[in-house]
């Protein structure tokens, strides 16, 4: 048995390894890669792996799930109630018109019977949640007007999947009844419809209250164990226990999740939740295309390739064009609408539950259902495929693109400046900047002080920036500057040979301790580097010449002259540094700097090198 | 009523000049008489606009006390200008804080008097040099009076340096203490002259 688990996690992983660098070095999506890795591996190519692809799926759906509960962590309630009305709208107003199209359609083409034709309509008129926002992530386009647009209709969709599956069960005809054993999932099916209600209202609240005044405490004490894996096992525990509660309720584990989401992303711990999750999510959904890729029966269609080709392709087409009409009555630029209606053009994985239940049902012959089902899938694999064709072919054709600067703030929240640490140096920094008008993303450890600093209104988030997933959903790939001011100086270089290893374009200023630290800092390539004590010191120095006699500005002038000699000595040494017969252990190493230090100072006399102001050499060139 | 006098004193290198050294000393030490160091209270130029209004609105005569450096005053003393003499407060339709009162300069120079004139060194006078002062001064609907001058300070000994310095200090304890006659101070070019006359006829 174990043997059988590893030789097929070696098998999942190497397929995907192999097939996913491929596709992406040719310009296609991983989601493509991931797809015909599952296709090579499954039964009709190498047959590694057979019918275990279904139960895969369910298992991989998971990763659906998790995108949803960071999608919620990105959509705080009050973005959400903004964008009402492209929810209810536009998500309603496609779910109708596609079903309906195509229910006509397939009325008066195939002889169905209606029961069949409109659970099969149903289940085409949701389009795949995983593609479309992995597509739209992947292209940047998640915070564009068609990003948002998408992402309103695919969340409809989510929510539409409830009655859906509530009323497929209402179709059954009396006399193909079967057992209901295996459809009701939920504990609460068998009570009455009022009581039911009630639960799933309550089950909702519940997930708001226990959210904001269970969960964010109990992260909170988490938090202060100092524990990484135990604060990455504590968001897997929340989104499982959210989804499990969820289906206890017979409502979908996505849209739980999502709420779980949306009730935590007001809190401090959403950049440290996004970073545990992301990597799980990432995975899994790679797994359900994988799976999505194995579970296509080639034999179906080799057995009546027309039929499903050219379903395939109406259905798209159907798709595509209610979507445009869509767009069109939402105002979108032609270059807009395109890519909002491909994207959106395939059936999804949720296609793929409403078939099997409704196999289950015996609603829809067996055949067919494969057939949809395999139709499902070539759909999904064609949208990148179509956008491909809409990138290259088409849209050319349009003329000026959107910009993306265009002004979407008010759900990008990715400040061009990050600040890493806010103790005293780093807050101190931040205050600057805000009373300037420059907000900042703010990255602390101290889950106690980022609640405090929250409370005055600064936008503070809990995690360890030691961390690239931290670092990316801070959003270091977009970010302008990043001030890297930790106290604690591992920490410090830790985050900044991550910057420099992932992000080597960011301009880093940097937080040195000491001399020591510069020069590692130096070593890294940074030239921007701040020694805490230098200037404080600097400036004390400055105050004690003026207390023993020195004019103020004179002073002044010479405490400025110290801090460049200095700073231009720590770049001088940091290169003699690697020669050993300069330094020794470390114990001696910083008496020998204090020489070498003092000996340049001899050498290069830190006074005023100009003659500002002096008339000596003036006088003497008079009276010569 | 004593008239009170605010001396806006800038020198960068102030530990280094034997003749505003001498100058200084002279001031006379009266609670008429402000002397503010403006380089030793703004090393970093960063000028408290309020309090220097306010310093102003205090006095009856200012003066810009400070070496003649390329022609013109030490850089601190041009933001003092800048940030100072806001729009709306000292000109402007509404800018009459500094109204009618009285300003001039106090100059040093390395170069000798005789060099300053149009077949001189520099070609040009010292009125002439100190036009924007005066300019400036008339934006700010205050009196610019002739300047008083300390020349050739490079080639001057200590016994000169202290007669200038006892010159000033007369000079300011007559302004202090006197009635003026803004229209006969008018027809000196140097203020230098100006006193030397009062002191001559008060003899």
């Amino acid at each position: 048995m174990e043997n059988n688990f590893f030789l097929q996690a070696i098998i999942y992983l190497a397929a995907a390894v192999v097939c996913v660098p491929i596709a992406k070095k040719i310009g296609l999506s991983s989601i493509l890669g991931y797809l015909f890795s599952g296709i090579i591996i499954g039964p009709f190519v190498l047959g590694f792996i057979g019918s275990e692809g279904q139960d895969l799926m369910h298992f991989a759906e998971f990763g659906v799930v998790m995108m949803l509960f960071l999608i919620g962590l990105e959509l705080d309630p009050y973005k959400f109630w903004k964008m009402r009305r492209f929810i209810l709208g536009m998500g309603s107003l496609q779910v109708v018109i596609t079903s309906l199209v195509i229910f006509v359609c397939c009325s008066i083409i195939f002889d169905w019977n209606w029961q069949t034709a409109l659970t099969i309509s149903l289940a085409l008129a949701l389009s795949s949640t995983a593609i479309v926002l992995q597509t739209l992530k992947e292209k940047g386009l998640s915070q564009t007007s068609v990003g948002r647009s998408s992402f309103a209709v695919l969340l409809f969709q989510d929510i539409a999947v409830i009655p859906i599956l509530a009323i497929i069960p209402l179709l059954v005809s009396g006399s193909n009844v079967i057992p209901d054993d295996d459809l009701h999932h939920s504990l609460i099916s068998n009570l009455d419809g009022w009581l039911q209600t009630l639960i799933v209202v309550g089950t909702i609240l519940a997930i708001y209250i226990g959210g904001r005044f269970l969960i964010v405490p109990l992260l909170h004490v988490v938090a202060k164990t100092r524990l990484q894996e135990l604060f990455t096992a504590s968001a897997l525990l929340l989104v499982l226990s959210v989804s499990y509660l969820m289906q206890l309720v017979g409502l979908s584990p996505a849209l739980g999740a999502f709420m779980a989401g949306v009730v935590l992303a007001n809190s401090e711990f959403r950049h440290e939740l996004e970073g545990d999750i992301a990597p799980f999510k990432g995975l899994l959904l790679g797994l359900f295309f994988i799976g999505v890729g194995a579970s296509i029966n080639f034999q179906l269609i080799i057995d009546d390739p027309a039929f499903i080709l050219i379903f395939g392709f109406i259905l798209t087409m159907i798709k595509f064009f209610v979507f445009l009409g869509i767009g069109k009555l939402y105002k979108k630029r032609i270059d807009q609408n395109f890519l909002f209606a491909i994207g959106l053009s395939q059936a999804g994985e949720f296609g793929f539950v409403i078939m099997s239940f409704s196999m289950q049902l015996n609603i829809i012959p067996n055949m067919l259902a494969n057939q949809i089902m395999a139709i499902i899938a070539i759909s999904m694999i064609s949208t990148p495929f179509l956008l491909l064709i809409n990138e290259r072919l088409i849209d050319p054709y349009f003329g000026v693109k959107e910009k993306k600067t265009d002004n979407y703030d008010e759900i990008n929240e990715n400040n061009d400046v990050i600040i890493a640490g806010f103790g005293n140096f780093g807050s101190t920094i931040g205050r600057l900047l805000k009373n300037n008008g420059i907000p900042a993303t703010i990255l602390d450890m101290d889950s106690d002080r980022v609640d405090l600093l929250r409370k005055m209104g600064f936008k503070v988030y809990y995690g360890d920036a030691t961390r690239l997933e931290l670092l990316k959903a801070a959003g270091c790939e977009n970010a302008k500057l990043f001030i890297a001011a930790i106290d604690n100086p591992t920490a410090n270089l830790i985050v900044i040979e991550l910057l420099k290893k992932h992000f080597p374009n960011l301009k880093i200023l940097a937080r040195a301790r000491n001399r020591n630290d510069a020069f590692e800092l130096v070593d890294m390539g940074l030239d921007s580097i701040y020694r805490e004590n230098l200037y404080s010191a600097v400036h004390l120095g400055v105050d004690a010449l003026v207390f023993m006699g020195h004019r103020r500005y004179s002073a002044t002038r010479q405490g400025q002259h110290f801090i460049k000699h200095d700073e231009e000595a720590i770049f001088r040494l940091a290169k003699k540094r690697h020669d050993k017969k300069a330094f020794m252990i470390s114990a001696m190493e910083e008496i020998e700097m204090q020489e070498q230090l003092f000996k340049t100072d001899l050498f290069n006399p830190v006074g005023p090198e100009d003659h500002a102001w002096e008339s000596d050499s003036l006088r003497k060139d008079n009276s010569e | 009523m004593p008239n009170k006098i605010l001396i806006l004193f800038a020198h960068p290198l102030y530990e280094k000049s034997s003749a505003n050294k001498a100058l200084v000393k002279h001031i006379p030490d009266s609670e008429n008489i402000t002397f503010h160091d403006l380089y030793e209270n703004y090393p970093e130029f960063d000028i408290d606009v309020k309090k220097e209004q306010q310093l102003l609105n205090l006095h009856d005569v200012v003066i810009w006390h400070h070496p003649m450096y390329w022609y013109s005053c030490p850089p601190l003393l041009k933001q003092w200008i800048d940030l100072v003499l806001e729009y709306g407060w000292a000109y402007g339709k509404y800018g009459l804080a500094l109204q009618d009162k009285l300003i001039f300069q106090t100059i040093t120079t390395g170069g000798s008097q005789e060099n300053y004139c149009a077949e001189g060194r520099e070609n040009h006078t010292i009125l002439e040099l100190l036009e924007p002062f005066k300019q400036t001064s008339k934006v700010c609907r205050m009196d610019y009076l002739p300047p008083f001058v300390v020349h050739g300070t490079h080639k001057m000994d200590e016994e000169k340096y202290e007669e200038n310095g006892i010159l000033y200090g007369k000079l300011l304890q007559y302004i202090e203490n006197t009635e003026l006659n803004v229209r006969q101070i008018h027809e000196f070019n140097y203020l230098n002259d100006w006193i030397k006359t009062v002191e001559n006829n008060g003899k």
